[in-house]
């Protein structure tokens, strides 16, 4: 982490304080590995009950939303739920088939969570608060994120069970197809910050047009497409609903996850939330200028919070969207995948390209500039749109 | 096929299956979804054939919540049946009620006064009302939505069963028809309630529309899945809102008059596609217009007894001879065929469930699609196991 | 189109979750059991038993155990044993009650037949679903001593059906009352004055006449 400056309030510099205070007497590389673990450990238990309260919150708004007030009898409004269902999940039986390949089956979760976990490394949750500082941080965080997906058909194939498998296999076909539109949406934010460093995509957001106005990503055209496209295959990578047909409760075949019970179904979930945060983190770093703040006179609170208060905005999104769309059966779903989503952000590339070339246009120009970038955004989206809803629409009804 | 001593039947091609163990093509996989079932539909078991995710066999296995419910009515007096029936569509058991008091009133030759037809109408309409709102939940439960349709339904149909329960003392088992009317008489505090609710229903049904009618995701699940032909549906003995949305204008309430219907204009809505959307469509059209029926009926319903006073319910032998009597439930044509030898407990008694006649047409609408579709028309058939089973 | 639909969709849902937090008629959920609905009259849950008296229950049943109740019961989960003596009942007359009368709420399915066709207002409706019970037979079959409550009660759970079953119980207990004061009255009432005996002069002649009949 870069050293901080002396001018900054004392709130934003406190993490960094408290690990020094911890670390100070230690010689040099012992203090490099204490360092290192101190944030493994933060992140960990930051993750760690984020993940639990999330579940909560999910369960609470889902029921807001239905007019319900959601589970409210474990501990006050419901907090100590988390921990009850914690419990619960650690004390039933583990059960692995008898044909099952042992070795693989209880790898999995570990695989899962593992890789999920490694995506945290290289987001930036504050001005000094990047874990590892890497030139090629977007590219290691897709990297490791897909590695998750291996870890899915090694849940399938190790159960040893062939709807198991079949499952597993729609899952992965799902996945697969939507990392390209992940990927391809993050490209055009490469193409503008021109670097593939997550701090260095976050500086790029800096500074205000009009002394008002954040240069985030998500408020010129490009980025707004690209946010839209990132979110929807985010929600898809997750498995989240609309996507959520390989875990579907009301489908026949139970899911990758048929022979997993006890502690290793919950890394399996916790996978999926560390998933779901850290794809949110990402999204808040590319297009929603990180842990900068929207307005120049709201700096004096800390970088860390901006963050947060984005993921947490965020991942609420994430639980409205589920409370309220049905889902896609899966041919639907591939199809949305390739045949809009891919050449949406393909076009998209070529706007955001467009836009860097043209950023010393100004005045009338300027309109122009905006004009043409709306137009890449928006028409694709009319024409791929009509073209994909083609068979489908409302109906008028007559009376006998 | 061939019976002896009859010229042989000629039966329409079934679908044809390629072998089960196809070295090219891979095996057909045979699957049993239920009877404990993962969508709501009570203890109902498919027996599927997959051809990968393609439905090429479906066998509808069902009798799992069969109570002997005919054979006990041969036992019981008729009045001793009214509760009985309650329990056969149980989300409607007023419209159940209903049908088996008018075959009793006709096989006995009972009157009915008009205050009674009148609110043995409001409540029918009521039911209809509950019924669809409660089938749009669970078909979008079945279709993934994670509960919050289901959860808007049951908020507006725990309105109606508050009135059915001042009304008759329950909220689903009423046992409130009663030979030559009705046992209970609404108060004028009743009706006012009646109203309100009628008033209100349109706005939570534009609420609830908002939801789902437009939503892309919904569309595309639904339209062009399930399609049922009306010829098929005519001659498999389909009826009801399913009937109606393959573009046959069939209502019971129009072709029979039975009740004071005909003093009600209402239009019958049909479809066009006879896919899964039409039928929701169908019922959110008809729960429109049976918001008007209840406001007319609610307007008008006149003062008077209501039970024939000389009605008689218990010990009742009507004279020996057969009746099949049929009203419009929100399933469809529920019949009850009553044969009395002149004693107090029926002969024969024979209920015409529609969701087990509709559900015989099952495996056609299901045939050539993915088994993800096959839940979802499924859900579209709108049964009630208590019925198809009895 | 195009993703409209699910914006309404949307735009639903947050309109329900944030009223919520402020509109009733959007957070329907009654907390039980801190909170409890409040049932309407009609509400019907289990037979019992009326008392005129709560300081006598077992005298002043109503029921005479006519055995109507057994008979109609669809599911038939009453018995009723009939009692071979004789008790004075409210109104004081002789009169036969259950010795045993026994329903088994586990069979019980609330259709309230049996309190249409009794035809002395003996067995009504009653309002209770707190009833979980350990024991399927013992905690489960009410006998006389369990369904029997008072007519205060009645009175409590369903006021206006008291009301019509005490005016209706009144009235008759006033025409049999007016009935037995009108017999009463007939048989205190002074006999017919017998005829005056004749003068001597016609006794001789009327000794041979058969006496007149008393009057």
């Amino acid at each position: 982490m870069s050293a901080p400056l002396i001018a900054e309030p004392l709130l934003e510099r406190a993490p960094l304080i408290a690990r020094d205070w911890l670390t100070h007497a230690l010689p040099e590389p012992l203090r490099w590995i204490a360092n290192s673990l101190i944030t493994i450990v933060v992140l960990l238990t930051v993750f760690g009950l984020l993940f639990a309260f999330l579940t909560l919150a999910e369960r609470k708004v889902l029921g807001r939303v239905q007019n319900r007030p959601g589970p409210n009898r474990t501990g006050w409004a419901g907090l100590l739920q988390p921990f009850a269902d914690g419990i619960k999940m650690l004390t039933k039986e583990d059960i692995v088939p008898r044909t099952a390949d042992r070795v693989l089956h209880f790898l999995a979760p570990v695989a899962i969570l593992g890789f999920s976990f490694l995506t945290f490394a290289v987001i930036p949750y504050g001005r000094h608060l990047v874990p590892v500082e890497l030139d090629a941080g977007i590219l290691y965080f897709f990297a490791a994120g897909s590695a998750t997906e291996l870890s899915i058909f090694m849940a399938g194939w190790s159960s040893h069970n062939k709807y198991a498998l079949v499952a597993a296999m729609r899952a992965l076909a799902q996945l697969i197809s939507y990392e390209l539109p992940l990927l391809l949406s993050a490209v055009p934010v490469v193409l503008a910050a021109g670097t593939l460093s997550a701090s260095g995509i976050v500086e790029a957001q800096a500074g205000y047009k009009w002394g008002l106005v954040p240069h985030w990503h998500v408020l010129t055209p490009w980025g707004a497409a690209s946010f839209a496209v990132f979110f929807i295959s985010a929600l898809s990578e997750s498995n989240r609903s609309p996507f959520d047909l390989p875990e579907a409760e009301s489908e026949l075949i139970a899911g990758h996850l048929t022979e997993y019970s006890g502690f290793k179904y919950a890394l399996f979930f916790m996978a999926e939330y560390f998933g779901m945060c850290a794809l949110c983190g990402m999204a808040v770093t590319l297009f929603l200028g990180g842990w900068q703040a929207p307005l120049p006179a709201l700096e004096f609170i800390p970088s860390y919070a901006w963050f947060s208060a984005k993921l947490l905005a965020l991942l609420l999104v994430f639980i409205w969207v589920r409370a309220t769309l049905p889902r896609l059966r899966m041919d639907q779903l591939t199809r949305f995948a390739w045949k809009f989503l891919v050449p949406l952000a393909l076009v998209n590339l070529g706007a955001s390209a467009f836009w860097s070339l043209t950023f010393a246009w100004t005045g009338p120009m300027q309109a122009v500039r905006w004009a043409v970038s709306l137009a890449l955004a928006v028409g694709p989206f009319l024409l791929l749109g009509l073209r994909l809803g083609s068979g489908i629409g409302k109906r008028t009804y007559r009376c006998a | 096929m061939n019976i002896p001593g009859l010229p042989p039947i000629e039966l329409a091609p079934g679908p044809q299956i390629r072998a089960v163990h196809d070295e090219l093509h891979g095996d057909l996989l045979e699957l049993s979804m239920g009877p404990h079932h993962p969508s709501t539909h009570g203890v109902f078991r498919m027996v599927v054939t997959l051809d990968g995710e393609t439905v090429v066999k479906l066998k509808p296995v069902f009798g799992y919540l069969h109570r002997n419910h005919e054979k006990i009515a041969e036992a019981t007096s008729y009045l001793a049946s009214m509760p009985y029936t309650d329990r056969l569509d149980y989300l409607c058991s007023m419209t159940n009620n209903w049908a088996y008091a008018l075959a009793v009133e006709r096989l006995s030759g009972q009157a009915v006064p008009e205050r009674a037809e009148y609110v043995r109408v409001i409540l029918a309409e009521l039911t209809r009302l509950l019924n669809h709102t409660c089938l749009a939940g669970f078909l979008l439960q079945d279709g993934g939505a994670s509960g919050t349709p289901l959860m808007y339904a049951f908020r507006e149909r725990e309105k109606i069963l508050d009135l059915f329960e001042s009304l008759s003392g329950s909220r689903m088992m009423c046992n409130y028809q009663r030979f030559g009317g009705c046992r209970a008489d609404p108060s004028p505090d009743w009706l006012a309630a009646a109203s309100t609710l009628a008033e209100g229903y349109g706005r939570f049904l534009d609420e609830y529309e908002a939801l789902l009618t437009g939503n892309e995701i919904l569309m595309a699940r639904t339209q062009g899945i399930g399609r049922l032909s009306p010829k098929l549906a005519v001659s498999a003995g389909v009826t009801g809102p399913m009937l109606r949305a393959t573009g046959v204008g069939y209502d019971v309430r129009k072709v029979d008059g039975y009740g004071v219907y005909p003093r009600f204009p209402f239009r019958v809505p049909v479809g066009a596609h006879g896919d899964v959307y039409d039928r929701y469509m169908v019922r959110i059209l008809e729960m429109r217009e049976s918001i008007g029926i209840l406001r007319q009926a609610l307007r008008d319903i006149p003062a008077g007894p209501i039970l024939d006073p000389k009605s008689k319910q218990r010990g009742l032998r009507p004279k020996a001879g057969e009746v099949y009597s049929r009203i419009e439930g929100p399933k469809g044509e529920i019949g009850f065929f009553l044969i009395s030898d002149g004693g107090p407990n029926p002969y024969r008694y024979r209920v015409r469930p529609p969701s087990l006649v509709n559900l015989t047409i099952l495996e056609d609408m299901c045939l050539g699609q993915s088994i993800a579709d096959s839940v979802v028309i499924l859900g579209s058939v709108d049964i009630v196991l208590g019925e198809v089973d009895r | 189109m195009l993703g409209i639909g699910l914006l309404q969709g949307l735009a639903v849902t947050a309109r329900n979750f944030l009223g919520s937090f402020h509109d009733p008629k959007r957070f329907v959920t009654v907390q039980y059991p801190e909170e409890r609905t409040r049932l309407p009259e009609a509400y019907r849950n289990f037979p019992f038993l009326v008392s005129e008296s709560a300081e006598d229950p077992m005298g002043t049943l109503r029921c005479v155990a006519c055995q109507i109740c057994e008979k109609e019961c669809p599911p038939q989960c009453i018995y009723i044993e009939k009692s071979r003596d004789k008790k004075p009942d409210a109104g004081g007359r002789p009169q036969i009650y259950p010795a045993v009368f026994d329903i088994d709420i586990a069979v019980c399915m609330s259709c309230q037949i049996c309190v249409e066709v009794c035809p002395f207002d003996a067995i009504k409706m009653d309002q209770v679903f707190e009833l979980a019970a350990t024991d399927r037979f013992g905690g489960l079959v009410l006998d006389r001593h369990a369904l029997a409550k008072p007519n205060s009660y009645f009175q409590q759970v369903h006021p206006a059906e008291a009301a019509d079953v005490d005016e209706r119980l009144a009235a008759a207990r006033r025409a049999a009352e007016e009935k037995a004061r009108a017999a009463a009255a007939a048989k205190l009432a002074p006999p017919r004055p017998a005829p005056a005996p004749k003068p001597p002069a016609a006794q001789s002649a009327e000794a041979q006449k058969p006496s007149p009949p008393a009057a």
